[in-house]
């Protein structure tokens, strides 16, 4: 296997790693401060990708299919908390389970009835479309790249938003003492309907991204959203910064396994066994990275709670 | 006796009444759907062990329910194709008899569950939620990329497995072996439940420390719970392959997992016939909603959703009024 594959994967490794990390930030926000377990987050996902997908076909401009994304996303979480997630806070984790499958069902299936079964496609705009060279005489796709960077700025942003300004204040109070902050006159639910509508719009602009790279249907939110669910538990449930890192290692597992593995295998079997055993390990193979830092750390990297 | 008792032996006789009805009437489709009911039930009931009694929310059930499917698909497989599974370092060959395959995916799917549940049970709560769903999906990718038995096609087998004495084609024969063994289960769960372990396990959920104080190892009790629970439902795949002579991926997808939630959630949680009750409302909808609209699922999260937030008691509990448990 020559270097320049094994760059280009790596590449594609922090791409995958930073589109999770949009999809797992809104997550594990959500569950550290309002002590939430949703499942329909990937619904939001497959929202946001729909909305980018039917805006783009309208209007013909990528930008504002982005944009899109990131509203829809956004509405429909802000319109789901309200509705649905606000009766949940004070449940158990079997009930928000349940709760969310069954938004999820309403979802999936809503979104079937209004676009139907048929995949909508996402094109990249010509202006981010071919290759771009890099230097050691990479040729690597533009528009993957432009993900890396757009993801990493938007994790900046996050970073800034929780850390600098007055409403991440309140987020970090919420997470450690949501009681003490309502009694300092914040408005809870507000705070609340807020930070999930900036979760489910964070998840909708990593659908309206990937959704240039792959078919845009009913149920792309489920996968995503299993991943998302390993990267929280590696990285520690409630940790913005466990899931960055959890999200890179996740994705740089799953591309570099995937061509790594058979390599590995053909040391010691016969290639046609080696890429089968290969690729059906390294289908499995975050998830036994899931199992490893678990048994090493319960809590997962960046875990504090018990 | 309560009206919960009432309820339980009135849904349990018209799970047998209905296909008998229809076994008379001559309308095979009616006993197929009954056949169904009584293996998502018993899915279901594996799962309330764990679940109700156990306190332990596992989305990954897909996973023992798969397995049996595979113990079935695997065996009968190399039956029909009279290849032994393996040669060395013993011979092990395929099979048709149904007990065989029954035994086979009950110790196959308690192996896996013991080993999920040894490692799941190091957390709680909402850890405990995601790694059983990520184990499930583990084996879900592993069937897909396996592609010795079929792969994401799935594997077809060609006649339905014997079972002595029984012509297991006969619809009516297979519904009375999946009702019997339903019957079996629901048993077993009720002495379980009434038995030192089952109290224990029901102490569990509730405190923690008050049992450990008692000087019982909660650890121990919740694994021995996942892994029997683990293999009510590993055995429940056996049969669902059975009755549809086919297995797939589909039947590890966390979808299943979340079904088999859905049987044991709508008829009312930690109660004996809840799933029995749950699984034939889920059918039953199935069968009627499916005949109205494509998107009947719209209505069965909708359902769903009213359940948990405002009928947290399921069907039963409609029916019977609130539990009448101590402590």
């Amino acid at each position: 296997m020559s270097l320049v594959l094994f760059i280009e994967q790596v590449l594609n490794g922090f791409q995958f790693g930073i589109m999770l990390f949009l999809t797992a930030a809104g997550l594990t926000l959500v569950f550290g401060v309002m002590g939430l377990i949703n499942l329909a987050h990937g619904s939001l996902f497959m929202i946001g990708a729909f909305a980018a997908a039917s805006i783009a076909g309208w209007t013909g401009s990528f930008v504002l299919a982005i944009m899109a994304s990131l509203a829809a996303a956004a509405a429909a979480g802000a319109l789901v908390e309200v509705a649905v997630i606000r009766k949940l806070y004070d449940r158990d984790h079997l009930d928000q389970v349940l709760a969310t499958f069954a938004l999820i069902l309403i979802l999936s299936e809503g979104t079937r009835w209004i676009f139907g079964s048929f995949p909508l496609y996402l094109n990249i705009p010509s202006y981010l479309s071919g290759p771009i060279s890099l230097p050691g005489g990479i040729q690597y796709p533009l528009y993957r790249l432009t993900i890396i960077i757009a993801g990493l700025f938007i994790a900046l942003c996050l970073r800034q938003l929780i850390l600098k300004t007055r409403i991440g204040m309140q987020i970090r109070a919420g997470e450690s003492d949501r009681e003490m902050i309502a009694v300092l006159g914040v408005n809870i639910s507000w705070l609340y309907t807020l930070l999930f509508a900036l979760g489910a719009a964070l998840a909708g602009v990593a659908g309206g991204l990937v959704g240039a790279l792959q078919s845009v249907q009913v149920g792309m939110g489920e996968p995503i959203l299993i991943l998302a669910f390993v990267v929280i538990v590696i990285g520690g449930i409630g940790s913005v910064k466990g899931a960055l890192v959890a999200s890179i290692l996740v994705g740089l597992t799953d591309r570099l396994g995937s061509i790594l593995m058979p390599e590995a295998f053909k040391l010691f079997l016969p290639p046609a066994d080696a890429t089968l055993m290969g690729s059906a390990l390294s289908s499995m193979l975050i998830y036994i990275l899931m199992a490893a830092v678990l048994v090493w750390k319960p809590t997962g990297l960046y875990g504090v709670r018990v | 006796m309560s009206r919960e008792g009432w309820i339980n032996i009135a849904l349990i006789l018209s799970l047998l009444a209905v296909p008998l009805w229809a076994q008379v009437a001559d309308e095979p489709f009616l006993i197929t759907l009954s056949t169904r009911v009584a293996i998502f039930a018993l899915a279901g009931v594996g799962l309330n062990l764990a679940l109700g009694l156990g306190g332990l929310v596992s989305l990954g059930h897909a996973a023992f329910f798969g397995i049996g499917g595979y113990a079935m698909g695997i065996l009968a497989s190399h039956a029909q194709s009279y290849a032994p599974i393996l040669e060395v370092p013993l011979l092990i060959e395929g099979t048709k008899s149904m007990p065989v395959i029954w035994l086979t995916a009950l110790l196959v799917s308690g192996l896996v569950a013991l080993a999920i549940g040894a490692l799941s049970l190091r957390t709680t709560g909402v850890y405990f939620i995601m790694i059983t769903l990520a184990f499930g999906q583990m084996l879900y990718y592993f069937s897909i990329s396996w592609p010795a038995y079929g792969g994401e096609d799935g594997l077809p087998i060609y006649t339905r497995n014997n079972f002595p004495g029984l012509n297991t084609l006969d619809p009516i024969q297979f519904f009375l072996i999946s009702y019997v063994i339903l019957c079996i289960a629901l048993v077993f769960i009720s002495l379980l439940t009434k038995s030192s372990f089952g109290l224990a396990l029901n102490a569990a959920r509730q405190s923690v420390r008050r049992v450990e104080t008692v000087g019982i190892s909660t650890y121990r009790v919740r694994l021995t719970a996942f892994v029997l629970s683990g293999m009510m439902t590993g055995l429940s795949g056996a049969l669902f392959a059975d009755l549809n002579r086919f297995v797939s991926p589909s039947m590890f997808s966390w979808q299943t997992s979340g079904e088999i939630m859905i049987f044991v959630i709508l008829g009312g949680t930690a109660r004996l016939f809840g799933p029995v009750a749950g699984a034939a409302l889920f059918i039953v909808l199935e069968h009627l909603l499916g005949g109205i609209s494509d998107y009947w699922l719209i209505f069965l999260g909708l359902l769903l959703l009213a359940v948990v937030l405002f009928a947290r008691g399921g069907l039963i509990g409609l029916l019977a009024g609130s539990p009448s448990r101590s402590g």
